[in-house]
């Protein structure tokens, strides 16, 4: 580790009219780890991944990637410099196969390969992630689990610093998910550092170094799966009933 | 290069050169070359409208002010400062290319319907703006001096010299849109189309890919309009800038197959073919357009995809011929 962070947040908020989305968010993302975003719904999570991959500008704060300020950079910029994302709702480019989808990751994003060379690389991502017997079907006929896959290897093949992963797990069935969490570590053992949004709380909480939990925009707790699942802050106002929370947590 | 093995290439280019080539074996050689030549033309715009519409997404009604630009400009060279024809071939490209690339900066911003209005309202302005230009004979437009066809062969000669041009430019087209399909660009191009903001979060730099793309399809149809023009020996505004061929273009386009290299081609020709038909026939020579509006809606009901595009989608084996 060489003491910069890979990616940092200081103070970022972002206002939609009247509702404040995002309140002085600020954490570290050290390189190789994992990071859990977690958080009801409309707390912000997306809105963060939006303002740090530059969908969104931030209207205050700085977000800082590989010691760049990339605040307010453009999407396809901050893609060439090795952030990759997936999208909470999968979006698929459905008229072209699942090996283009993946080839194109490649393409464009942050090794800029030659079409060539990025076909390799897709299959070998395609192998990776499990969807190498789909390679030629049109995108639009996978599955709902398959166009997560789909998304996974798109930002995978890119060879990314950072992967943004937004519900990875959000509509699959248990089995799916044990075999996409593998998958994270694996990514992770990889080097890839990784921002993740996650409802399954057992898995995320399985998989995370660190977790930050936002309410209401407000980042109300930070620390290791641990000490966040019994903060009380988080309990009371994250999951309201502290019994529905040992419930949760139990599923684990 | 191994994609140049493409059968599906082979198999555009060859039906492109049959085209060209059917002059050559009829018994009435002149009046074959006629209908070769209107086919030839088609399949040259609508293979160029297809890099914009099929490839990229984006639904240029006003794309025949390219074709009437790069015509004047050509035209103005021929006639007044009496350049080649090639070399005003050349420049009418150009022309409309830059205009493409100073509109994209501008226009392509909007999407959908307003991207479609916003190349109407151009093609309406661009006809407006020229019938006030005097350098370029204002609303009466300009006639070719007829000594200009002497430095050609002669008059005869000089259209079958614009036929074997034009002949060219469509190979020359179909070539340029198989390649760009199965280019990195091109995969640039089709994620833009499937989903902008997605191709955008890849990496994609979607402002830049798509005014090059927007140059491509303008330039070749700013060469055509230099070579059928120059035929016609005399060019005005109301002839240069027909709304409707933009429509017939998007006719030809959809009707062979939106975003496949083959389907513009045989859009092209089938709809010439159609169009031949009904010209002549006394039900239906006033009412051509109609039909071809009502084809559109066929088409955008029931076939989508286009012919080649059904068939690719029907028949697996096709993919591997079909492109």
């Amino acid at each position: 580790m060489n003491g910069q962070p890979l990616l940092q947040a200081q103070e970022v908020s972002k206002r939609f009219g009247g509702l404040q989305a995002l309140v002085h968010v600020t954490f570290d993302l050290p390189e190789g780890q994992i990071l859990g975003l977690i958080g009801p719904n409309g707390a912000g999570k997306t809105t963060l991944f939006n303002c740090i991959n530059g969908i969104y500008a931030p209207e205050e704060g700085r977000v800082i990637f590989k010691g760049q300020d990339i605040t307010g950079r453009k999407p396809y910029q901050v893609a060439r410099l090795g952030l990759a994302r997936t999208h909470q709702i999968v979006q698929p480019l459905n008229d072209l196969t699942v090996l283009q989808n993946v080839t194109a990751g490649s393409c464009f994003g942050h090794e800029q390969r030659s079409l060539g060379q990025a076909e390799l690389i897709a299959d070998e991502v395609l192998d990776f992630v499990g969807l190498a017997g789909w390679r030629d079907q049109l995108a639009a006929s996978l599955n709902v689990a398959q166009k997560k896959r789909l998304e996974l290897a798109r930002a995978l093949a890119a060879r990314p610093f950072l992967l943004l992963l937004d519900e990875v797990l959000a509509g699959l069935n248990p089995a799916e998910i044990g075999e996409m969490v593998e998958v994270l570590r694996k990514i992770r053992d990889q080097g890839v550092t990784i921002l993740i949004i996650e409802h399954v709380m057992h898995a995320l909480m399985n998989v995370s170094d660190r977790v930050i939990v936002l309410d209401y925009g407000q980042q109300i707790a930070e620390g290791t799966p641990d000490e966040v699942a019994n903060d009380p802050k988080v309990i009371e106002a994250y999951l309201g009933d502290p019994k529905l929370a040992e419930r949760l947590m139990g599923e684990g | 290069m191994k994609q140049l093995r493409h059968p599906g290439l082979w198999l555009a280019l060859a039906l492109t050169a049959a085209f060209a080539l059917w002059p050559a074996l009829a018994s009435n050689k002149a009046y074959t070359r006629e209908i070769a030549f209107t086919i030839l033309r088609a399949v040259t715009f609508a293979s160029s409208l297809n890099i914009l519409l099929g490839y990229t997404g984006y639904v240029s009604f006003g794309h025949i002010v390219f074709y009437g630009l790069g015509g004047y400009v050509g035209f103005y060279l021929l006639d007044e400062h009496n350049v080649h024809l090639a070399v005003a071939v050349l420049a009418g490209g150009l022309a409309s290319g830059l205009l493409a690339f100073l509109l994209g900066r501008a226009i392509l911003r909007l999407r959908g319907a307003y991207f479609a209005l916003a190349t109407i309202g151009v093609n309406e302005a661009m006809r407006a703006f020229i019938k006030n230009i005097d350098l370029f004979g204002g609303p009466t437009g300009m006639t070719l001096n007829f000594r200009v066809y002497q430095s050609y062969g002669g008059p005869d000669q000089a259209l079958w010299t614009t036929y074997l041009s034009v002949a060219a430019l469509s190979l020359v087209v179909v070539l340029v849109s198989f390649l760009v399909k199965s280019s990195r660009f091109g995969l640039g191009l089709m994620a833009i189309r499937e989903n902008e903001d997605a191709a955008e979060v890849m990496g994609v730099v979607a402002p830049s890919t798509k005014t090059w793309a927007y140059v491509l399809s303008a330039f070749f149809p700013g060469m055509l309009g230099v070579l059928f023009f120059f035929k016609n020996g005399n060019i005005e505004p109301g002839d240069a800038f027909v709304l409707h061929q933009s429509i017939e273009g998007i006719v030809m386009v959809m009707l062979g197959g939106q975003g496949t290299v083959l389907g513009p081609v045989l859009g092209a020709a089938a709809y010439q073919r159609l169009r031949g038909l009904l010209l002549v026939s006394p039900l239906f020579k006033n009412i051509q357009l109609a039909v071809a509006g009502v084809l559109l809606l066929v088409i955008v009901l029931f076939v989508p995809a286009g012919v080649v595009g059904w068939l690719r989608g029907r028949f697996a084996i096709l993919r591997r011929v079909l492109e």
